[in-house]
């Protein structure tokens, strides 16, 4: 059978990057050379199947998740699904709102199972799972725009908070939004509850009927969409400054209650240059000239 | 399902893709019916760079090798470097390397320029709009035309007034427009009361949707001394019609000393000395820059004294892009020929001499005091040490002019510099790299953070995620001679 995964070292020889269709990874691990080589080698065999396993059960994981549904077979999609559960009364969405943030953690789990690793990470074209021990930590760069990347600030993840998925979700990223946030960061325990609150936060920062909204049904985009004929934002015009804040206001407003469920520690909002933060200075150390607006001519 | 949708077959997703959009892997695509593979996740890949703080490489020769370097073949230029502003700590990477046998520091940060902005030649004469006028980005203003230049015409946009004095939405216009200008990419820029342009580094200028081919050989009245006597005998008259200063082949000096007699031609517009008018016209984007279509609306009726039915008479612009030529009839009025080949051949060697039109975009920053406090505890001493050509500037590994005076003020060709290498902070001021490279031991004299300095070899081997380019030839080595020493 001819293998489809691409799995192959960057050229700087540290990190792996596996690729199968639309899943796009970008995997470190630090520890002994040995432990190292063990992880890669487990990551590369769990990834070969991932993609079949999500697809053999896609039609599903495409569809509305409802509290009592049934659990699917493979162990990635039940970690989507575990991820929208708590949403699943609330609102609309699908197991899919979390699929980048599961097949990192199931990446990640697989490595951390097969090796003594220090610390490691596994990017899912933006949706990370993070793995920390001892006195280790991460420096994450935040962009503001996935479209113009350029470094918003940093955060400092460390191994003594909980912390260990980060996602971002927005509609100029890859996937279609109900909302009109630029970029919605979010930190939580695990990668696909960060994937899955990113999506419902970025939904809430929004201007229901505001003109300069271009928004399309999404089937008319991609007619396989899981999100059917709802309307996803696919332009935006100019808003005011108090229009750019009350939408702010509706994302800071979901994003606080899921922080107070425990759904997520942190999350950084961005709308048109504006930037909100939750509960960033109670997990990470957060450096960006957001904290510090003042303008100091460099 | 829609019946214009394709279905993808090169992963068990098996999406539908519409004309025109990519299925979820961004990979693949459908154009025009067929599925297309495309450049893979260019932008994603950035952002993960980005992220993963890039500290990029100019290397000369070969593909970096990871080996050690000690022969100053590797430049760390500061795109990606990240920035420590505006705190007042050393750079984030001082790097150390050996240039024929002397010690070299580079001080290699991001530093972020609020005072900033881009001059922009533009190759054409014509009309842009008056000096002073606003000019605009998306309905923005962003900067203002100022002085033209020889055969151009020149904007300064940004400054620290646009990008953070006025409204948010101007500021963030300005910097988008400052942004892309100097990552290379193509703004349309509206200047109130004149034209539509756009403008990209390096490339021809597109005024009111005509792309702009060449410059001017000259005004109106050069082109007449250059060409005189290529005409002479060929034709009995000939008019460069110009916006700057239009020409008189009969009346000029170039025409008396060939001996060419009166033909009563009468032109409109202020005459300045024989053979040299101003105001022929108003600007505008047509003949010669200026706003006439029919070139007889120049000239009033000949002096039938001095004109004489059949004489020939050509008109031509200054770029060879536009040209007639008339016989005056028994009344003494011209009336359209066919031009003959003779003079063809002169029409094409104006239009030759013509360089290629193309918009040219300076960027130009200070380095402010906090910049310079992440190379030295002294700032001022770094400014001392770039006067007195100990230190070298560079702006992603290109040569840098530094504006005489106070301060480190500069300006740099962002077509000589590395792709991307721009970045923004929402503030919104720009992010440029800059590297000030010095010998290590003037780096200790004036102050520097010499217990900061870390070999060349060190960043390979560190935890930083780096991209080698290439090194300009036409730019030259930032480690080499020009750095003096004492």
């Amino acid at each position: 059978m001819k293998q489809r995964a691409r799995m192959r070292m960057l050229p700087d020889g540290r990190r792996l990057h596996l690729q199968d269709g639309p899943i796009d990874l970008i995997v470190e691990a630090f520890g002994a050379a040995s432990d190292v080589d063990r992880a890669y080698q487990a990551a590369c065999a769990r990834f070969v199947n991932v993609l079949d396993e999500l697809c053999g059960e896609l039609k599903f994981l495409r569809q509305e998740c409802c509290r009592d549904a049934e659990w699917p077979s493979g162990s990635v999609a039940r970690r989507m699904v575990a991820a929208v559960m708590p949403y699943a009364s609330q609102c609309f969405i699908t197991p899919m709102a979390a699929v980048a943030g599961a097949v990192a953690e199931e990446i990640l789990a697989t490595m951390v199972r097969a090796a003594n690793l220090s610390r490691a990470y596994v990017n899912d074209g933006g949706d990370i799972a993070l793995h920390l021990t001892g006195a280790e930590k991460f420096v994450i760069g935040m962009v503001e725009r996935p479209d113009r990347p350029s470094l918003l600030g940093t955060l400092a993840i460390e191994a003594d908070n909980s912390v260990r998925g980060i996602a971002t979700s927005g509609w100029r990223g890859r996937s279609f939004s109900l909302g009109i946030a630029d970029a919605v960061t979010v930190l939580a325990d695990r990668a696909a509850a960060a994937d899955a609150a990113a999506t419902i936060i970025a939904n809430a920062v929004d201007l229901p009927g505001h003109p300069a909204i271009v928004r399309v049904p999404a089937r008319e985009l991609a007619p396989d969409s899981d999100l059917g004929a709802r309307l996803v934002t696919q332009g935006l015009g100019k808003l005011t400054d108090a229009e750019v804040n009350l939408a702010l206001d509706g994302g800071v407003q979901t994003a606080e209650r899921l922080r107070r469920m425990g759904l997520i520690r942190a999350a950084a909002l961005n709308l048109c240059g504006e930037t909100r933060l939750v509960g960033a200075d109670r997990v990470a150390r957060l450096n960006s000239d957001v904290a510090e607006r003042s303008l100091v001519h460099a | 399902m829609a019946d214009d949708a394709i279905r993808c077959d090169a992963c068990p997703v098996l999406c539908y893709i519409k004309p025109g959009r990519t299925g979820s892997c961004d990979r693949y695509g459908n154009h025009d019916g067929t599925l297309v593979r495309l450049d893979p996740h260019v932008v994603l890949n950035r952002a993960v760079e980005r992220g993963d703080s890039v500290v990029p490489f100019l290397e000369r020769g070969a593909e970096w090798d990871g080996s050690m370097v000690s022969h100053g073949e590797t430049f760390v230029t500061a795109i990606g470097a990240g920035t420590t502003y505006p705190d007042y700590k050393p750079a984030p990477f001082i790097i150390s390397s050996q240039v024929e046998g002397v010690d070299m520091v580079t001080v290699v940060t991001e530093g972020i320029f609020s005072y900033c902005g881009v001059k922009v030649k533009i190759d054409t004469d014509r009309h842009l709009g008056a000096e002073c006028s606003t000019v605009r980005a998306q309905g923005e203003a962003v900067g203002h035309v100022t002085t033209s230049e020889y055969g151009s015409q020149m904007l300064s946009l940004g400054g620290v007034r646009h990008l953070t004095g006025g409204s948010r939405h101007e500021g963030t216009a300005t910097c988008d427009a400052l942004l892309n200008l100097c990552n290379g990419k193509a703004v349309e820029l509206e200047i109130d009361d004149g034209a539509t342009v756009i403008v990209e580094a390096g490339k021809p200028p597109v005024v009111d949707g005509a792309r702009e081919e060449r410059m001017r050989v000259g005004c109106g009245s050069a082109t007449i001394g250059m060409f005189a006597k290529q005409w002479f005998g060929k034709v009995d008259e000939v008019v460069v019609v110009d916006d700057h200063i239009t020409g008189v082949l009969s009346e000029h000096q170039a025409g008396k000393l060939l001996g060419i007699p009166e033909t009563g031609i009468k032109l409109k517009g202020r005459r300045s000395t024989p053979g040299r008018y101003f105001q022929v016209a108003e600007p505008g984007t047509s003949w010669g820059g200026t706003d006439i279509e029919d070139p007889l609306s120049i000239l009033g009726k000949f002096n039938a004294k001095k004109a004489w039915p059949g004489l020939r008479l050509l008109m031509v612009s200054t770029t060879g892009e536009h040209y007639a030529y008339f016989v005056l009839n028994e009344d003494l009025r011209p009336k359209e020929k066919e031009l003959p080949a003779t003079l063809g051949q002169s029409v094409a060697r104006i239009k030759e001499n013509c360089e290629p039109a193309l918009c040219t975009v300076l960027f130009m920053g200070g380095a402010g005091g906090s910049l310079r406090a992440g190379v030295t505890e002294n700032p001022v001493k770094l400014t001392h040490s770039v006067r007195d050509a100990l230190t070298r500037v560079t702006c992603g590994g290109a040569p840098v002019y530094v504006w005489p005076g106070g301060g480190i003020t500069f300006m740099v060709d962002v077509t000589r510099m590395p792709q991307n290498a721009f970045g923004y902070v929402p503030t919104p001021a720009l992010v440029a790299p800059i590297e000030f490279t010095l010998r290590l031991a003037d780096y200790g004299a004036l102050g520097g953070y010499v217990d900061q300095v870390r070999p060349l070899s060190s960043i390979s081997a560190e935890k930083e995620a780096k991209r080698t380019v290439a090194a300009r030839k036409d730019n030259p080595w930032p480690l080499e001679a020009g750095v003096k020493s004492r």
